[in-house]
């Protein structure tokens, strides 16, 4: 049975944090809001791993260490997913989950999930790469960070 | 699109005057509906690329253009490397070389009904598809350094194919140019076990039944018939290509500035063709090239297979292999003289006319086969070069249907299992390992290929020869 769309997304967390994808023609938007910078690039990473499957079904059975650097918060960003994207491709794994710290233009982080389950998963659709295409990463009126952009599937 | 800011040409050719920093005008050809239902975005896109250094007559969307990165999907734009030609990582796309191969089979469709269901069990097993899927060959090393140069010529090599299938294909199936030493070992680790697989979203294998002929000498000259069935594989060069495209864009955009160029939008990104950067992208991609024409190799060797076991008295021989998301050198007219261009294609199917040296001899006279692919429930469409294509788009045509509706949109309004009994009551067979999936691909959310391909008819890009609808789909 098809499964509920995985874009209806939890309520805020803690801090405001929340994700969500946001339309394109052929792609899909991804999109990440919390208190730090850190905090929203957790929340971009779960929107990525929403447009395969729903985050809420993998089990973090395993973890990897991911470190990137960047000469912006934009590249970093680009970096930050499509290293998501190579790890899931490379491994055959799904992400649910990711703590990610940033001092500077140095991410650090862990993104925690398990191999592909097909029937458990149900993984829609696998992701070439996070583009420059609505790139942006900024500090929004409420003081909210947001990072977003769109993923070519 | 507001069309109100356009300027008619023809019922299915719209310019958009240079104003600014555009260099060249926009073209976008398509009917007045095709253009009013396409994204702002496109035209402004369209702009953005008519801006980028040493472009040359145009820069030109497809009747089947959408938003893409940089480039719009379905569009064209040829750079000149003597006059400070640019050459983008984004006017490619990640899918590199994605593109449509038909072949034929020689069955009529009344010889698959007894066997339909099994047909389509065994394809399904047999061709590794949907996301996590790994093909039965493992590429390192030298194996891997011999793909890359070697593209389909490769895999025939190997076993996978017959020596007739690469005079069927651009290039004949081998990329001239292409430089392995470019591509990085994560690019080849992401490749190690996708050779022979046909990877996800819009990627599927599609058995068909050719329904009408619209022009029976060049049909012929194919060898399409009414009622006969072939075999058409869209698929692209897998991980391997989408690592090189990431990588080659985030280096374009940081070295931008360097070589001086002030681009209109950041993913643009683009390199002097002269220019370490531009050569050593041209030799990747040419790299990338390859391994999606050795995909296809492979994958129409299994395809093979499961016919020779389930339908013995076929014999699937290439029609031809097209390329959507490329750069490739090509020769044009410019202002009365022959010149060398980098003709940029994203989204878009090279579609050189009668006669040109190019097109195999068998198939010449009736220009190069132009394959439109489909949307599960809706028609797939061959179409040919033509003479005329050469000055209104560097002979391109359109590529496919291009979606209508966000996936975000599609998951809302179709539901998996419904759009597979749905097309099963219309006696085509469905098989894909994700319900979801096939909701997000359902032949709703894509535009109306039809209209797309009347339009490239219409405006000379191409012309009409056959239509061809799924009996069985096999959905990545």
């Amino acid at each position: 049975m098809t499964r509920p769309p995985s874009d209806v997304r939890p309520p805020a967390g803690p801090g405001g944090s929340s994700w969500e994808h946001f339309p394109h023609g052929a792609d899909v938007g991804v999109r990440g809001r919390g208190a730090t910078r850190a905090a929203a690039f957790a929340q971009a990473a779960l929107a990525l791993a929403a447009v395969t499957t729903d985050p809420a079904r993998v089990r973090p059975h395993g973890s990897i260490e991911i470190t990137c650097e960047a000469p912006d918060d934009d590249l970093l960003l680009l970096d930050w997913l499509n290293a998501l994207i190579y790890e899931a491709a490379t491994r055959h794994w799904v992400f649910g989950a990711f703590e990610v710290g940033i001092t500077g233009g140095r991410l650090r982080a862990r993104a925690f999930g398990e191999p592909i389950d097909l029937a458990r998963h149900e993984p829609a659709v696998e992701v070439k790469g996070a583009t420059p295409t609505g790139l942006r990463v900024a500090r929004e009126a409420d003081g909210r960070w947001v990072a977003e952009c769109i993923v070519d599937v | 699109m507001d069309t109100r800011s356009l300027v008619r040409r023809s019922a299915v050719e719209w310019e958009i005057p240079p104003t600014g920093a555009m260099r060249v005008p926009g073209v976008l050809y398509g009917s007045e509906a095709l253009v009013r239902d396409m994204d702002e975005k496109v035209g402004e896109q369209v702009c953005n690329v008519a801006m980028l250094p040493g472009i040359v007559r145009a820069s030109y969307a497809m009747p089947d253009a959408h938003w893409g990165y940089g480039f719009p999907i379905g569009g064209v734009a040829a750079f000149d490397p003597d006059r400070g030609g640019v050459i983008s990582a984004g006017g490619v796309g990640f899918d590199i070389s994605c593109g449509v191969r038909t072949l034929l089979t020689g069955l009529q469709a009344t010889d698959l009904e007894p066997v339909k269901t099994s047909l389509a069990d065994r394809l399904f097993r047999h061709i590794p598809a949907g996301v996590g899927s790994s093909g039965r060959i493992h590429l390192h090393g030298d194996q891997m350094d011999a793909m890359l140069a070697g593209g389909a010529r490769w895999a025939v090599e190997r076993g996978w194919g017959r020596a007739e299938d690469l005079t069927r294909i651009e290039e004949g199936g081998c990329m001239a140019g292409a430089q392995p030493t470019e591509v990085s070992e994560r690019a080849r680790t992401r490749q190690a076990d996708e050779m022979g697989t046909l990877g996800s979203g819009n990627h599927y294998l599609e058995v068909q039944r050719v329904t009408t002929v619209f022009d029976e000498a060049v049909a012929s000259l194919y060898g399409l018939r009414p009622d006969e069935v072939v075999v058409s594989i869209h698929c692209g060069s897998r991980g391997l290509g989408h690592q090189i495209g990431t990588e080659f864009l985030r280096r374009m955009l940081v070295e931008a500035p360097r070589h001086g160029l002030a681009l209109p939008d950041r993913e643009l990104a683009c390199a002097p063709i002269h220019s370490a950067t531009g050569a050593a992208y041209l030799g990747a991609m040419r790299a990338g090239i390859n391994c999606a024409l050795a995909n296809r190799q492979i994958l129409t060797h299994l395809v093979r297979e499961v016919f020779a076991d389930v339908l013995p008295r076929a014999d699937l021989a290439l029609l031809y292999d097209v390329s959507h998301n490329t750069c490739k050198l090509e020769e044009h007219e410019v202002d009365g003289r022959r010149t060398r261009l980098f003709v940029h294609r994203k989204g878009a199917t090279r579609a050189f006319g009668p006669g040109h040296p190019s097109v195999p001899a068998a198939i010449r006279d009736g220009g190069q086969p132009v394959l439109i692919g489909g949307s599960m429930g809706t028609a797939s469409y061959v179409l040919a070069g033509t003479a005329a294509g050469e000055a209104r788009s560097f002979s391109s045509s359109c590529h496919g249907a291009g979606r209508q509706m966000s996936r975000h949109e599609a998951l809302r309004q179709f539901q998996g299992r419904s759009v597979i009994t749905g097309l099963a009551a219309r006696g085509i067979l469905i098989r894909s390992a994700s319900t979801r999936g096939v909701a997000e691909e359902a032949p709703g959310a894509y535009k109306d290929v039809t209209a797309v391909v009347e339009a490239a008819h219409e405006a000379g890009l191409s012309r009409l020869v056959a239509r061809l609808e799924p009996v069985i789909c096999v959905k990545g």
